[in-house]
């Protein structure tokens, strides 16, 4: 059971890119990179989770009290801005496709500029 | 190709990426049994040497000081990039048009505007407390900054449309969100003009576990949850004047 968080999020990576290929309509297209990004924040977290450990903050606490990772929790909170801002950017293309093609199915609009 | 091979590609290809995948991980180590040195380094040294107890928040703005500078700047290119996309055109008239073309959706249940009422202040304290304590308990700058922005979509929630527009105007969130950039960007040059090198924290940790603990690791911490209000309430305001007055932006 060691690796189970490993396999989470390997397995929400590729069932978010399942979904984006399958994808008909350009938002849940978006909403599926945010699944496939979510993978990441599991990965991160779990590679720098220690047994027992608590959250890296030593207020309260000893410093030398045994803490999980936080370069990896400070890599998360990257992630998730990062996130959020790619999926604004993709929303407001999507918006932007709509008016043109005024469609948000990704392969009508292929067929709609060939 | 048609849909179907597509599909029938991407599985063959996602059988093959989920091998990779489960042969990758099978070699790291176990869950629970981290080794990595930097992470108990800091763990170790962070509150004796910069005397700030969150030691996330002090990786976030001191020893990856850079990486936020730059993730600042993809929050703040993001945003602009959003703006160019959904706003066309913009004259003086707009705030005004946007008003009177946008429909009446002022709430009249009083249960919505009560439960409003309840929860705007203690959200838009909790997001100042988790800014200002963000290098001494959990939280910072971008989680604060998020639940700012969070207590004024409550606005709109419970009050409607207008009540939320009048409240946060587009301009000063424009204004809002080049500051908070900008003040990180000097905060850095600062520390240059203080003789440290760039971003270094020039006014010197202060005593451990109180406010000022982080020295000028504070002020970046601010201006980060200034811009990110700005740009997640700018996000906002961008999508619902879109989709309360489409025709108001002029198409180039």
């Amino acid at each position: 059971m060691s690796y189970l968080p490993y396999i989470l999020a390997a397995w929400l990576f590729l069932v978010g890119l399942y979904g984006i290929v399958t994808s008909r309509n350009l938002i849940h297209l978006a909403v599926c990179l945010t699944v496939m990004q979510s993978s990441t924040y599991v990965l991160l977290l779990a590679i720098g989770y220690k047994h027992r450990g608590t959250a890296p903050v030593f207020y309260g606490a000893p410093v030398g009290s045994r803490a999980v990772d936080p370069v990896v929790q400070a890599l998360t909170l990257t992630d998730v801005v990062v996130s959020v801002t790619v999926v604004a950017l993709i929303l407001a293309l999507a918006l932007d496709v709509h008016r043109d093609a005024r469609t948000l199915d990704p392969d009508e609009i292929a067929a709609f500029e060939g | 190709m048609s849909r179907r091979t597509r599909i029938a590609v991407c599985c063959v290809a996602l059988a093959g990426l989920a091998a990779l995948l489960v042969a990758s991980v099978i070699d790291l180590p176990a869950f629970g049994h981290y080794q990595g040195a930097y992470g108990n380094q800091l763990n170790r040294e962070a509150v004796p040497e910069r005397h700030t107890t969150n030691v996330v928040t002090a990786i976030v703005f001191d020893y990856r000081g850079f990486d936020t500078l730059a993730e600042e700047f993809i929050l703040f290119a993001s945003v602009v990039g959003v703006t160019l996309l959904l706003r066309r055109a913009k004259d003086s008239e707009d705030e005004h048009e946007v008003l009177r073309k946008a429909p009446d959706d002022r709430t009249r249940s009083d249960a919505v505007h009560v439960a409003g009422l309840a929860l705007i202040p203690p959200l838009f304290l909790l997001g100042l407390w988790l800014v200002a304590f963000g290098l001494v308990t959990p939280g910072g700058g971008f989680q604060g900054g998020v639940l700012l922005a969070g207590a004024l979509f409550v606005v709109f929630l419970a009050a409607g449309f207008r009540a939320y527009y009048e409240l946060t105007p587009t301009p000063w969130l424009d204004f809002a969100e080049g500051s908070g950039a900008a003040a990180f960007t000097l905060l850095g040059v600062g520390a240059l003009l203080a003789g440290a090198s760039y971003l270094h924290n020039f006014l010197g940790p202060g005593p451990r576990g109180t406010l000022d603990s982080g020295g000028s690791l504070p002020l970046l911490n601010w201006a980060t949850a200034l811009e990110v209000t700005a740009a997640m309430l700018l996000l906002f305001s961008e999508f619902l004047e879109r989709y309360v007055a489409p025709g108001v932006r002029p198409l180039p």
